[in-house]
């Protein structure tokens, strides 16, 4: 086993990138700092060099231009990535993506395509307060017309990219920020993947964990721990927040009884509310106990390292309830 | 203002299926009226309604299963204000709450003594306020368990699956033996058309299961035996019949069902329930007669009042209960009223019966076969006379079997005098 194998979810997402810049003449990174610095979270680091100025471009802090600008590239034939330095800041551009990427197709009778694609860096964990820490990709996962997609594991941040990019319709991709440093060996074996489905990361019977992007790690460690007391869970990688693919959930809700939802955006109005109420809605007969969320608490993320952690979901709190929810106490 | 409700007909019945309504909205009902048709693990009933009024409206649509307790109808008494104007305080949000009548009923509810039976009047109120969760509901359905019985240990002390099936476990290993409960989608579709409307032997032999178990697990049995020489009352049936043609000759069963309704008038320590620990007599003395089904299954349906009938309305009673319980149109009355219970295995029985007590009832009777047996009469001589073993089971939580015996001496005393019943 060489160490060379062995590589990050940011240069997964770099790599990405790269190959994409390589096959299509018609693709170009854009964004904040993407060029000179190199990208915020050094995800491009190195491509100014390799492609050129035309090609990774640097923009004003200017959110709403240049979504706009892309979504107009992407109408005019190209296909343009583009990078928004946190979900936080895209709500400055929330206006071009709702109004405009999601809706031109629409709005023209199917006339115009809009093959963007979005990345963001999203989730807390980094001591970046409450301005730069939360989980939006639930807001995006309301909109008709977009596609939201939640890499968690070092293949999917690789090959995501590249079916994002060959669909003609809007694709945002959220990279959770602690899941830059993941280390571990990309599984040579895998040269695509899917943008549709669900995945099943564990297999148990007796409870079925929900989550997506940074909360996929934490639910299955608790996932691990349970284990040891005879709890098996279910672990679903949602991967796709929008469509979701509601019949992995339901399979596995109907064969073990029981769900928790884990995610890392605030309770109310949350995707795990929506997961929660398709549950309900479609296997309430299934159910041999209520349903449970671990979500972020509802405050402004904390800058405070103990406060922020508090406030994030955590493994404890995903066993806590599972084990509630099994009659184990809690 | 009243709510007729689903009724309990039987200490193991937690629900009941509406098929028909018999009467509609503006409509006067009276007393013991029959105004619905419900479907119940003993088939179709028909269920009187004991209140005097006019049909306000029908709550509950036809063919929809509600728990026992559930108001059915809203009645309105005799000069009382239509609803609009009256807040019905008699109307609870909760369905299942009150079991005690509303003023306007108390008197018939008086009358005819409580609403039987079961072990259960707070029971409806009890399931309501059991947390189970949605897939223990449906198992216990499957399973056939009575969800009051079943300890739950999910969260919030919840009823789960894993609960429904320890309990149905447990409730297995204290039956004996038999063929396994099948699951309820085996009613779909019988192997030939019932000629019972809404008979449904699974379901039967499932209630049958349920309330023998209970009587077992609860009920300290206590058995005692006498035999009765049937010289003098088969005599005097004979002598009636002679005259008679075929349709209106007595049976001698009707001797034996009146002699012990006359019998009990001076054990009324025998007559009623067991209820909430302690004995409550019954408010008159109704006759469960145990009729086999051709199906398969027991029904023990009330005949009321049996010593206070002349043995030709007695029999005339019983035939059309026997009748009834095998086309179907029993009444709610008759399976929720009887106060004591006898079975009489008749000309193919078997000699004698040690009969299981029908909770929450306190005793059973057992008739065996009529055979031919060496007998010492009251001279002291040796002859062959027709004789009957009788035996008794009570309940020794509520009587000793010294009543017992008098009971048996005393139906015995009263068939040496046929005439005189």
């Amino acid at each position: 086993m060489s160490t060379a194998a062995r590589t990050t979810y940011r240069e997964c997402c770099r790599q990405a990138i790269r190959a994409a810049l390589l096959a299509d003449p018609r693709v170009f990174l854009m964004g904040e700092d993407v060029g000179r610095y190199g990208g915020c979270y050094a995800v491009s680091k190195g491509l100014l060099e390799e492609f050129g100025p035309e090609r990774i471009r640097d923009t004003p802090l200017s959110e709403s231009a240049f979504v706009g600008a892309g979504i107009g590239a992407a109408i005019a034939g190209m296909r343009p990535i583009v990078e928004i330095m946190t979900v936080n800041f895209s709500l400055l551009a929330l206006d071009q993506i709702l109004n405009n990427a999601a809706t031109i197709p629409h709005m023209s009778g199917g006339q115009f395509a809009v093959p963007l694609v979005i990345r963001m860096a999203t989730g807390g964990g980094r001591q970046l307060a409450a301005q730069h820490s939360h989980s939006l990709e639930g807001w995006y996962a309301h909109i008709p017309g977009l596609k939201i997609l939640a890499p968690a594991t070092l293949e999917d941040a690789r090959y995501m990219l590249a079916p994002a990019l060959l669909d003609p319709n809007p694709v945002i991709i959220f990279e959770h920020i602690m899941l830059y440093n993941m280390e571990g060996e990309l599984d040579p074996s895998v040269t695509s993947v899917d943008i549709e489905k669900a995945a099943v990361r564990r297999h148990g019977r007796d409870v079925t964990l929900v989550t997506y992007g940074g909360s996929l790690w934490k639910t299955l460690e608790a996932a691990e721990a349970l284990a040891q007391e005879g709890i098996e869970a279910d672990v679903i990688d949602l991967r796709v927040l929008r469509p979701l693919d509601e019949a992995t959930i339901l399979d596995s809700v109907r064969k073990t009884r029981r769900a928790v939802i884990v995610d890392e955006g605030w309770c109310s109005g949350s995707l795990a509310a929506e997961i929660g109420m398709r549950i309900a809605e479609k296997a309430f007969f299934d159910l041999d106990a209520p349903l449970r969320r671990v979500c972020a608490r509802e405050v402004p993320m904390p800058y405070a390292a103990h406060l922020e952690q508090a406030a994030l979901p955590s493994s404890a709190r995903i066993i806590a309830t599972v084990r509630e929810l099994l009659g184990r106490g809690g | 203002m009243a709510l007729f409700r689903m009724p309990s007909l039987g200490a193991d019945m937690e629900a009941g299926t509406l098929v028909e309504w018999r009467i509609k909205t503006g409509e006067p009902v009276r007393r013991g009226q029959v105004v619905a048709v419900v479907e119940t693990q003993k088939g179709a009933i028909e269920v009187e309604c004991f209140e005097e009024g006019v049909v306000e409206e029908l709550l509950v649509p036809l063919g929809q299963k509600v728990p026992v307790g559930t108001p059915l109808a809203r009645i309105r008494g005799a000069g009382e204000e239509a609803a609009a104007a009256a807040p019905s305080p008699a109307e609870p949000a909760a369905p299942l709450a009150v079991t005690e009548p509303t003023p306007a009923a108390a008197p018939s509810a008086r009358e005819r003594g409580p609403q039987l039976p079961p072990a259960s009047a707070p029971a409806p109120a009890a399931a309501r306020a059991i947390k189970v969760t949605p897939a223990a509901r449906r198992r216990a359905l499957e399973l056939g368990v009575a969800l009051e019985r079943v300890h739950g240990t999910g969260p919030e002390g919840a009823i789960t699956v894993a609960d429904v099936e320890a309990a149905a476990r447990g409730a297995a290993a204290e039956l004996p033996p038999g063929p396994p409960v099948a699951p309820a989608r085996a009613r779909e579709a019988p192997e030939k058309p019932s000629p019972r409307h809404g008979f449904d032997p699974v379901a039967m032999r499932k209630a049958i299961a349920a309330a023998m178990s209970r009587s077992k697990r609860e009920i300290p049995h206590y058995y005692l035996e006498s035999t009765i020489d049937l010289n003098r009352a088969l005599a005097f049936v004979e002598a009636r019949n002679r005259e008679r043609p075929p349709p209106a000759r007595l049976l001698p069963a009707v001797l034996l069902l009146k002699a012990t309704a006359l019998a009990l008038r001076k054990t009324p320590e025998l007559n009623g329930f067991w209820l909430e620990g302690g004995f409550r007599p019954g408010p008159g003395i109704h006759l469960g007669w145990a009729i086999s089904l051709r199906g398969g299954g027991l029904v023990a349906p009330a005949i009321h009042d049996v010593d206070r009938l002349d043995l030709d309305a007695l029999m005339a009673a019983m035939r059309d209960l026997v009748q009834r319980a095998r086309t179907g149109g029993l009444r709610s009355s008759e399976l929720a009223d009887a106060t004591f219970t006898v079975t009489n295995l008749g000309e193919r029985g078997a000699e004698a019966v040690w009969p299981v007590i029908y909770p929450p009832q306190v005793a059973i009777l057992g008739f065996g076969r009529i055979v031919k047996r060496p007998w010492v009469d009251e001279a002291g001589g040796l002859v062959v006379r027709p004789l009957l073993r009788v035996t008794l089971a009570g309940d020794h939580r509520a009587s000793d079997g010294h009543l017992g015996s008098r009971l048996l001496a005393e139906i015995d005393d009263l068939l040496q005098r046929p005439e005189a019943l």
